[in-house]
């Protein structure tokens, strides 16, 4: 299978081609002809994760094929495939995904003018992420990196008659822009001392290059890009707003895999961030410190999906943080986890919203009788986040504190410790206010159909099993494979295991005190710590801060240059050709057009002539 | 003897004049089809010469020679190396799909269609061109019908506008001129007989302190074409002015026409001169990059806003050639073609959208994806293309010239590294992408304006330009071996000459 890898990202590729320049106007074979390119892509990343089971590829011996893309003197740029566990961990995880949102889009987007655009679009975004995922160097990830920064544009953008749609893939776009801008220096520099950008070459020679300056200077500017992708602090203003994206594409793209993709960089790049210790520590604590922002900003907002969005930015922060301290295996396999339990969380949000067409969850209430099957998967997913025993996230979201620990980093330890807190409470506020409580009027909910409630199932299945595979409770599992340099099977330390089981009961308990059983006033509290709500609720103004270097200082100097090019510079190039009109006006009055003023000029230029050539004839001079 | 492929190329656009001319003038339809095929075959020529080139015998191919003057040394000869030949191919395009972008010009069409048809032999011409005189004519010879072309069948401040870029062309040409004939006298002088056969020049060994102010000279003389900051304000007028297809011919291959001939008759002939010169350029090419982006993006009409991306597009061109090396210029060629096709494309959609909706002002102009998806699309693909997004044509260019300008290990002004410049200029990206998605929020999404109800998508004829284009963009984007494999043969023999130079220091 592993020979034939290149085929999962080409298929979704051609079915992008396929649905936009052939059968556009047929809305039920697109969706086909997208869902059916994505299975056979699953079911060769099945085979793959098989082989690779077998012994087919490990993280030392990858299996690594390419095309010269582009071949001059001195640079050779590879259209390449490398499978290693790492990869193909990753292959799963988004063609599973993938398969399931689209699954779920046939009925969630049913009726919409758009459905098979929507289709192609996800087939596009499948295969830049997939082609991302299977890259053996660092242009091809570039590559595929912005182009899904174009899907997720596209499709955040989906609604384009709305303002506030167009306003917030603007800003995604040109907020990743930056980050793209640091990862294109860092590989820049890369490929200045190294001269190449290919994965494994770079991973032989970094560790005998012993520049740390230089490593360290590469190493943040590479970094900058997983900053915007998998929106950390600062670059994370573009993610709440890209929940005006139809809700499996913020499923897909802005939960589980697109936003992944910074991680995936780390993890890929895994031997340049930890060449240096600076490096290292600048993942950690990007990471750790915007674990610790979202979650805070994520406990008092009231949209269920801008909820999300913070809780997945947070847990982002999480793996890089896990990455940060030297663990690539906790952090790819919270990742992985997560990916199930978030893109789960996201589209049982859909299935409300489907039903409801609301997203303040505040408007909501009582969904619990008429959702059944959304109620409890959501559920399941809530749990699987706040890391309750014995679910998904329990076990990988362990690793990481585990790692923390471990490593000396015990004040990342305790902030990881605080957001497992408030991850559980804001989990459990929103699920008890949506679906506890009562119905406001005029609130006819109705299960979803089928084809939405089935992905659901199936991946609240994932979300509670698929946290078996890395546990200590298995001989070889997801540590045996993915791993850097050698294997770490995770120790059980059950002071953590308790510990964190504790913060997160307290967290749900306190949801249930304020939200569920009603016993504490949200309102009371509010008013108590309004100043701090008030900052919360506002995200920490950073937006506004952006919005105002933006508006009052970018426009400005660009006003101002526009002046300047308007009058200053146009102004002396005018200046210089009235002068010469000037000029010409004078001189004009030499052109009297009388036949006799002529007539004496050239007389008397004769004899000037004649006089000057007579001077040494007469032997003067 | 082979077919002239390159002369039968130079004389399509001029055969199709003379039908014309034969048309009575009434005959709309038959003129622009006329066109039309003159062009097609124009560009048809094009595809087999570049199909046809042998990348790997490399060199002048498809060559001809008959000597005219030969007491000068002027002969008419021609032939296609791999930097011109991309330029040859641009060139076919932009002219086929702008004679299609004027399908709705009703004014004296037949007089709009013979000088349109007069000014592409004309660039035909330089790019073909062997002989520095025939150079030089070809270049007039497309100058002058411009200014009949915006002074007639321009808009907005015509006049104006038409005299600014004769006066800002002639004026620059005048400078390369003296540096022509400077250099043609200098050559005789050492070689022992006259010629204007640019291979024969580029072997005479130019003194220093010659090759300084004459490569000056061709500094301001091409570099006012490109445009170079601050001789860069023809540009947007003009573009502003000009109707449709000028637009597209004139920012599209007229800008390139500067770049080309700063490669052609300044740094092959002159490397040291060139390497003194290298900061200036670069210096201001960050001007044009930055400076350049920055000023589009408060533009309110879109043809400004575009006029102002050439600027900005065109700066790195510049860069790449300040490079001076490998990488730098194999781009800086790539970037030439490239947004030659994105900015044509930009002007076919931007005088489609003008002509029905008789504005081009941004803010006015909303929610245009309603009515016109197509357009949308399109301008989406350039938007894209001019942001820099991988799969396009730009990114490859853009990537190649940026490796060139950062692996460049040069000091300026004693303390200013030349890659401080390379990521002034990267950041430009980022600029780019501000006004570039301000422009299609702004005019193409957003809520549905009934005011624009009455304007109908692209059709027929108009698509040709739109879906050409975008196809070229796409095609060498994906597979940019297509093109940069052509341009790298041609570069390759000019950059061991520039390697060969003396390392003389910089002027900063």
């Amino acid at each position: 299978m592993i020979e034939n890898a290149w085929l999962i990202p080409v298929l979704p590729a051609v079915a992008f081609v396929v649905i936009v320049f052939l059968i556009r106007q047929f809305k039920m074979l697109s969706a086909l002809t997208a869902i059916a390119a994505m299975a056979v892509s699953f079911i060769i990343s099945v085979g793959i994760v098989w082989e690779i089971i077998q012994g087919g590829a490990t993280m030392k011996k990858p299996v690594e094929y390419f095309v010269n893309w582009l071949d001059l003197p001195g640079l050779n740029i590879q259209a390449g495939i490398l499978i290693d566990p790492l990869a193909a961990a990753m292959l799963f995880v988004v063609t599973f995904v993938a398969l399931l949102v689209m699954i779920y889009s046939v009925g969630y987007m049913h009726g919409d003018p758009g459905f098979s655009v929507f289709f192609s679009y996800l087939s596009l975004f499948s295969a830049s992420m997939l082609g991302l995922v299977v890259a053996n160097n660092y242009f091809q990830m570039f590559f595929f990196w912005e182009l899904v920064g174009l899907c997720s544009y596209l499709l955040i953008g989906y609604y384009f008659h709305k303002p506030s749609a167009v306003q917030a893939n603007k800003k995604a776009f040109i907020t990743n822009r930056w980050g793209d801008f640091g990862f294109m220096l860092g590989i820049f520099f890369l490929f200045l001392v190294f001269g190449t950008f290919n994965f494994g070459e770079l991973a032989k020679a970094i560790p005998k290059y012993d520049n740390v300056a230089f490593l360290t200077l590469a190493g943040i500017l590479v970094f900058i890009g997983p900053i915007a992708k998998s929106a950390q602090f600062p670059l994370h203003v573009w993610l709440p707003d890209a929940m005006e994206g139809p809700t499996p594409v913020s499923a897909l793209i802005h939960a589980a895999t697109m936003v992944a993709a910074g991680v995936y960089l780390v993890a890929r790049g895994f031997v340049l961030f930890h060449s240096v210790e600076t490096v290292a520590l600048v993942v950690a604590w990007v990471g750790g410190l915007s674990a610790l922002i979202a979650a805070t900003i994520a406990l008092v907002q009231d949209d269920c999906k801008r909820i999300m969005a913070f809780s997945t930015m947070s847990q982002l922060g999480y793996m890089l943080m896990a990455l940060g301290v030297g663990s690539l295996t906790a952090g790819m396999f919270h990742l992985t986890t997560h990916a199930f339990f978030k893109a789960l969380m996201f589209l049982a949000a859909g299935s409300v919203i489907h039903a409801t067409h609301k997203q303040n969850i505040f408007e909501m209430g009582g969904l619990r009788k008429s959702m059944p099957i959304t109620t409890w998967t959501t559920v399941i997913g809530a749990l699987a986040l706040a890391g309750i025993f014995p679910l998904a996230g329990f076990w990988s979201k362990d690793e990481i504190l585990v790692a923390a620990y471990t490593e000396g980093a015990y004040a990342l330890f305790g902030l990881a410790s605080l957001v497992a807190f408030m991850t559980a409470f804001y989990m459990f506020r929103m699920v008890f206010v949506v679906f506890w409580g009562d119905e406001p009027e005029g609130q006819h909910a109705h299960e979803s159909p089928l084809t939405m409630t089935i992905p659901l199932i199936i991946l609240a299945f994932f979300s509670i099993f698929s946290g078996f595979i890395g546990s200590p409770l298995v001989e070889t599992g997801f540590f045996s494979y993915v791993y850097y340099k050698y294997p770490h099977p995770p120790e059980p330390n059950y002071m953590i295991m308790i510990s964190s089981t504790v913060l997160a009961l307290a967290g749900i308990g306190l949801a249930w005190l304020i939200y569920g059983k009603k016993s504490i006033s949200a309102e009371a509290l509010k008013q108590r710590f309004q100043p701090i709500h008030t900052l919360l609720y506002n995200k920490f103004y950073i937006d506004e801060l952006y919005l105002w270097l933006f508006d009052k200082v970018m426009l400005n100097i660009s006003t101002a240059f526009n002046w300047n090019d308007r009058h200053i510079v146009d102004g002396i190039f005018d200046g210089i050709g009235d002068l010469t009109r000037a000029a010409g006006a004078r001189l004009r009055f030499i052109h009297t057009g009388s036949l006799q003023n002529y007539a004496l000029v050239i007389f008397a230029a004769v004899v000037i002539i004649m006089l000057w050539m007579a001077v040494p004839a007469l032997g003067g001079i | 003897m082979d077919f002239p492929i390159l002369t039968a190329i130079l004389l399509a656009p001029l055969a199709g004049l003379l039908v014309i001319l034969t048309i009575p003038a009434r005959e709309e339809l038959l003129i622009k089809i006329t066109a039309a095929l003159a062009t097609g075959v124009g560009l048809v020529l094009s595809i087999i010469a570049y199909v046809g080139y042998d990348k790997a015998a490399g060199g002048m191919q498809f060559t001809e020679y008959y000597p005219w003057v030969e007491k000068f040394g002027i002969a008419y000869s021609v032939g296609v190396d791999g930097m011109s030949l991309p330029m040859v191919l641009l060139t076919a395009i932009v002219i086929f799909t702008g004679v299609f972008a004027s399908w709705d010009m009703h004014y004296r069409t037949k007089e709009f269609f013979c000088f349109l048809l007069l000014l592409v032999t004309g660039v035909f011409g330089v790019f073909i061109a062997r002989d520095l005189f025939f150079f030089y004519f070809f270049f007039e010879v497309a100058v002058v019908p411009m200014y009949v072309l915006i002074g007639v069948w321009g808009s907005t401040r015509k006049e104006y506008a038409a005299m600014k870029l004769t006066l800002y062309l002639l004026v620059g040409s005048a400078f390369a001129l003296v540096g022509i004939i400077w250099m043609y006298l200098y050559a005789k002088a050492k070689l022992g007989f006259a010629t204007f056969d640019i291979a024969t020049l580029g072997t005479v060994a130019y003194d220093v302190s010659f090759q300084i102010p004459v490569f000056f000279l061709m500094l301001i003389g091409f570099g006012v074409l490109v445009p170079m900051w601050p001789m860069h304000l023809w540009s947007p007028d003009g573009h502003v002015a000009a109707p449709t297809a000028v637009s597209m011919l004139h920012a599209g291959v007229l800008m390139k026409l500067g770049a080309y001939g700063l490669i052609r008759a300044g740094v092959f002939f002159f490397p040291e001169g060139a390497k003194y010169w290298a900061p200036l350029i670069a210096v201001l090419c960050i001007v044009n990059v930055v400076y350049g982006a920055m000023v589009a993006m408060v533009q309110r009409d879109l043809k400004f806003v575009i006029g102002y991306s050439s600027v900005s597009h065109m700066g790195y061109v510049l860069l790449g050639i300040a490079s001076l090396n490998l990488f730098g210029i194999d781009g800086a060629v790539a970037q030439m073609f490239a947004h030659g096709i994105m900015t044509a494309l930009f002007f076919a959609l931007v005088g489609n959208v003008y002509h029905k909706a008789h504005t081009r002002e941004i803010g006015v102009l909303t929610g245009l994806a309603h009515q016109m998806p197509k357009v949308a699309v399109g301008f989406m693909i350039g938007g894209l293309a001019s942001l820099g997004l991988p799969g396009l044509n730009n990114f490859v260019a853009e990537f190649l010239i940026f490796i060139g300008s950062f692996t460049k290990d040069q000091v300026l002004f004693g303390f200013l590294h030349f890659r401080v410049l390379s990521v002034l200029a990267i950041f430009g990206v980022v600029i780019t992408a501000i006004y570039v998605l301000r422009v299609i929020q702004r005019t193409f999404m957003g809520p549905r304006d009934p005011r624009w109800d009455h304007l109908s998508d692209a059709k027929g004829v108009e698509l040709v330009p739109i879906v050409v284009l975008c196809f070229t963009l796409i095609l060498f984007g994906m597979v940019p071996s297509l093109l940069i494999d052509v341009i790298n043969v041609g570069v390759e023999p000019l950059i061991a000459k520039v390697n060969a130079a003396a390392e003389i220091g910089g002027i900063f």
